[in-house]
């Protein structure tokens, strides 16, 4: 049972050159007008980061700040950013992708100097800000990479693979969530459902368990906290393709958080949208699964304990399962790892915990 | 000076000399001034003859030029011996006067009520005696008042009569009509330890009497040279009459054996300074004494109530500082740029106040960056009637009032290169010991001291301030240079434009001179428009190894060219940078060599910022 999906616009690359060239001409235009060259972005300063439950993620608020280089202190990073700009500009233009780390480094042969990465990290972030475009939209990825293993074909966009199509089963190690994948066309696909996965060793496993198969769906693997273009990824496989998603992560407040930013994006990110996948799911392993399933477990450390408080505070957590489960652990001050199940023989959490909880979540 | 027989009659001769008390009793309490050991007595024989032979220039107003050399004998078995000569231009010794000024204790042409640098009459000649206690050798003296003849005599001091002993006398003609003084003599000493003190010393008696010219050549024949940096010789101090209120009974009853009044009223007039008629009548009316009364017939009980009565009465007028010769504001500040180089300087003269009745003034400078020593604390110079006190520091009074002070407030912290000098005149210094070094801590005399210091540090920290915000300002526009050119490149590559946009309006950096070989007189680099720069700094470079050069900044504001920085000299090496704070239409800067046919090599650059 295929299901064809709606092609994408890809005419996204053109807008997003047109607004970094527009930027260009709009400093030129300043100087030669004998105004110090500025912008204005929306401010990222923690007072300004609010939570919308209509969108369910969090968003920038209406502050704004101006960055001006008639401030010495503005001055490097606006060089910084208006480099950094022209660099994006031309890998878009040619069509080429970019790490962060690799900016970093890119920087020198221009005689623009980072401190260190974190500086032309916050740089990117800043024109992400600026732009409005996540610095994937800007041809710039971070350096880890998750996977993705399932019935789904795809057709490249990238230069040089233009039009070539890719089943994401005929890798039997998955395969690497980058740029070219992200960007593809989504053609077709057998599964109904995507089961993202926090830990490597579990996805592994899911295939070898034939989990695809058995459960018709199409495995993620996050690798910890999800990167951007995976969150990305599975947005479009909920919302494009219209797949349910269900997460699994350990079952402590760190895992617990890979879900929700999978769900309701991060802070970090409140400047951008289109990275949330608001009807994902939590599908495990729950505070509550450690008694039921009776699952090998270790106490909550202080540090967890302290970041439950945290959480449980969290405009994101207000749902109902949210605050049961932090209750949980708050109440048995245990905690699990995925990899628990194991316990009870290595088939145990595909044959028993997963159509159990799956059927739990669909009805 | 038009020829020495003018001054001779009636200025040199005419000083009176007076015996006081025996020769013995320094030769065996010779530690109390100044030549405890061998390190210490070197240094203070120098310094003794030194300061004779200031005076004796000054006393006849003409510029010292003094010739110091001292060179080591061969060396003996346990001590080292040393041959100390010094020169100089001063009035001379009447030739009569010659033995008994060098070979008598308590001898002095200066017991007056007057401020002088000497004051017992026993420096010079302690010093010789030392010399010959350790070396058992004569002292040679040739001497001209600027007469026909010169005198050279050799002598040595019979200890236990306090007498000179002339060992052998010469009449030289005197073809030049040289007036001077010439001291050789012979002492024990330890040069090497005494040399930082010694040098020093000279360099501060450089800087308080920058009239002077020293040369000092040491027994390593190294040469060092004080130079003089001006003609202008302060006035010599007069002689007062003593005031009422620093009388004792000792002056009291040498006063009453000399004088020619035969009543206290004339008494009261004659030898007092500042009592008029008025002010006598009223006061032996108060102290209960009759105006008609013979002095000579006061009884010793009499005299200590009348000088206990003239402490009391207030209404004497106070004492008068026109017999003071201070430095003066101008001649200090020569003294300290020619021996310290500072990158600012201020000078204050305290007006002239009294203390017991002793008229005195107070002047205070300080001094920052240059050669002035960087050290944890600030460095005290500290000088009295022109001569530098270089012991026992800590305890004088200028020590503790420099301590007391919250340096921070006036943006001073330590480690920062600031000297303090303290001068004080007076015709008594209020010294704590017989040692001349450390002055006690008299009210009146420390609160001059304090306020002094404060005016001269607020004036640092202005400047100090002013030297931050330029150097901000410098380190600001850096900062545009650096960025701005490369903010418009990357601007037009990113907006997809051929052309850069013209930053020149925000910011504009123009070379006046690269690379410019100075020479003797003013040349200009090009104009800078300085139209819509808010901001504009001047930033120079003197390239060259050696050679100094001078620059000054000129602005066009209606039709006239004004200078907008004066001229300064900037050393081999030397960076300048100072912003403008006058608006020009256009600007100029110009060059020149600082010495003549010595060509310097400049760098000039004027940025200009919109904002
Ligand atoms: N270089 C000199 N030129 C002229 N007179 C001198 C010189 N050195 C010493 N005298 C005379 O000798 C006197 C005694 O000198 P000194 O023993 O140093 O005592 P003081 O300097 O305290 O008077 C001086 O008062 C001065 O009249
Ligand atoms: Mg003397």
């Amino acid at each position: 049972m295929g299901r064809s999906v709606k092609k994408r616009s890809v005419s996204r690359r053109e807008v997003v050159l047109r607004r970094l060239e527009s930027l260009g001409r709009r400093f030129c235009e300043q100087i030669e007008k004998g105004v110090f060259p500025w912008i204005e972005m929306k401010s990222r300063s923690t007072d300004n980061i609010f939570y919308s439950p209509e969108l369910r993620q969090y968003v920038l608020g209406d502050r704004v700040v101006r960055r001006s280089s008639r401030i010495v202190r503005h001055l490097r990073p606006f060089t910084q950013m208006v480099w950094t700009a022209y660099f994006v500009k031309e890998l878009i233009r040619q069509r080429k992708t970019s790490t962060l780390r690799d900016v970093y480094y890119s920087a020198q042969a221009y005689d623009i100097f980072f401190k260190d990465q974190v500086e032309s990290d916050n740089i990117i972030t800043d024109l992400e800000t600026v732009t409005g475009f996540p610095r994937e939209d800007l041809n710039v990825f971070p350096e880890e990479r998750s996977a993705v293993f399932g019935d789904l074909t795809i057709e490249y966009t990238v230069p040089g693979y233009e039009g070539r199509r890719l089943n994401l089963t005929s890798h039997p190690d998955g395969l690497m969530i980058g740029p070219a994948l992200t960007n593809s066309r989504l053609i077709r696909t057998g599964a109904d459902k995507v089961i993202v996965i926090e830990k490597g060793a579990m996805f592994t496993r899911f295939i070898e368990e034939r989990v695809y198969e058995k459960f018709n769906a199409i495995l993620i693997y996050t690798a910890g906290q999800a990167p951007r273009s995976t969150r990305y990824f599975i947005r479009r496989l909920n919302q494009e393709v219209g797949l349910p998603v269900y997460i699994f992560t350990d079952a402590d407040p760190w895992g617990m958080h890979i879900a929700m930013v999978i769900i309701s994006g991060s802070a970090n990110a409140a400047h951008l949208r289109d990275l949330t996948t608001p009807d994902a799911k939590w599908a495990g392993v729950w505070a509550s699964d450690i008694n039921s399933y009776k699952l090998p477990s270790e106490g909550l450390s202080d540090i967890d304990i302290k970041r439950l408080h945290e959480l449980s505070r969290d405009p994101r957590y207000k749902g109902e399962l949210w605050q049961r489960e932090i209750k949980t652990f708050m109440k048995i001050k245990k905690k699990c790892e995925l990899e628990a199940f194991s316990r009870y023989g290595l088939t145990h959490i595909v044959d028993k915990y997963l159509p159990e909880r799956l059927k739990e979540l669909e009805t | 000076m038009k020829g020495g027989e003018e001054w001779q009659g009636d200025k040199v001769v005419a000083q009176t000399f007076q015996e006081i008390s025996p020769a013995d009793f320094f030769y065996r309490n010779r530690e109390i001034v100044g030549f405890t050991n061998p390190t210490r007595a070197i240094f203070s024989a120098i310094r003794e003859l030194v300061e004779n032979s200031l005076d004796a220039a000054e006393a006849i107003q003409v510029p010292p030029d003094i010739y110091i050399r001292l060179s080591q004998d061969e060396e003996s078995k346990s001590s080292r011996t040393y041959t100390l000569r010094v020169e100089d231009n001063g009035s001379g010794i009447p030739p009569q006067q010659v033995p008994l000024s060098f070979g008598q204790f308590l001898v002095s042409s200066k017991y007056k009520l007057k401020q002088a640098r000497g004051t017992f009459g026993l420096g010079g000649t302690m010093a010789i005696l030392y010399g010959q206690i350790t070396t058992n050798k004569p002292v040679c003296i040739t001497s001209s008042t600027g007469g026909s003849r010169i005198f050279k005599y050799v002598l040595m001091i019979d200890i236990e009569k306090n007498r000179p002993v002339i060992l052998d006398r010469k009449v030289l003609r005197n073809r030049w009509k040289w007036h001077g003084t010439i001291v050789e003599f012979h002492l024990e000493g330890d040069y090497s330890k005494a040399m930082p003190r010694i040098l020093d010393y000279l360099k501060l008696t450089a800087i308080v009497n920058p009239y002077a010219d020293i040369t000092f050549v040491d027994p390593k024949g190294r040469l060092y040279r004080f130079e003089r940096k001006s003609e202008e010789v302060p006035p010599p101090p007069v002689e007062t009459l003593p005031h009422p209120h620093g009388v004792d009974v000792e002056t009291l009853q040498r006063i009453i054996r000399s004088t020619g009044c035969n009543n206290m009223l004339s008494f009261m007039k004659e030898h007092f300074h500042r009592v008029g008629e008025q002010t006598a009548r009223q006061f032996l009316k108060s102290a209960g004494i009759d105006e008609r009364m013979n002095p000579k017939s006061l009884r010793p009980d009499e005299i200590v109530d009348l000088v206990r009565a003239m402490k009391n009465f207030k209404d004497f007028l106070p004492p008068d500082a026109s017999c003071l010769s201070p430095i003066g504001e101008e001649l200090m500040r020569t003294g300290i740029l020619k021996e310290l180089e500072p990158r600012f300087t201020a000078v204050s003269q305290r007006k002239p106040s009294a203390y017991s009745g002793h008229p005195f003034i107070v002047e205070v400078a300080i001094a920052y960056g240059g050669k002035v020593p960087s050290r944890n604390d600030i460095t005290l110079y500290r000088f009295a009637n022109k001569i530098p006190l270089m012991y026992d520091e800590s305890g004088d009074v200028s020590w503790k009032i420099l301590r007391s002070i919250n340096w921070r407030r006036y943006g001073v912290s330590p480690g920062m290169p600031v000297a303090v000098l303290v001068h004080i005149c007076s015709t008594k210094i209020p010294y704590k010991t017989v040692g001349k070094e450390i002055i006690a801590d008299i009210p009146e005399i420390s609160r001059e001291i304090l306020n002094g210091i404060r005016e001269v540090a607020r004036r640092l920290r202005r400047y100090l301030t002013r030297r931050k915000h330029v150097e901000q300002q410098r380190r600001r526009l850096s900062i545009f240079s650096r960025y701005l050119p490369k903010i418009a490149d990357f601007s037009a590559r990113l907006g997809g434009l051929e052309e850069m946009p013209d930053i020149n309006r925000l910011y504009k950096r123009q070379v006046i001179f690269r690379d410019y070989k100075t020479g003797n007189s003013y040349v200009e680099g090009e104009t800078f428009n300085a139209e819509g720069y808010k901001t504009i700094l001047v930033i120079a470079k003197n390239k060259h190894e050696s050679n100094s050069v001078n620059l000054r900044v000129l602005g066009l504001t209606g039709s006239r060219w004004r200078v907008l920085i004066p001229e300064v000299t900037l050393e081999a090496g030397a960076e300048f940078y100072e912003m403008l704070t006058k608006r020009a239409r256009l600007l100029k800067v110009q060059v020149k060599s600082a010495v003549r046919n010595k060509p310097g090599t400049v760098n000039v650059f004027i940025d200009g910022l919109s904002e």
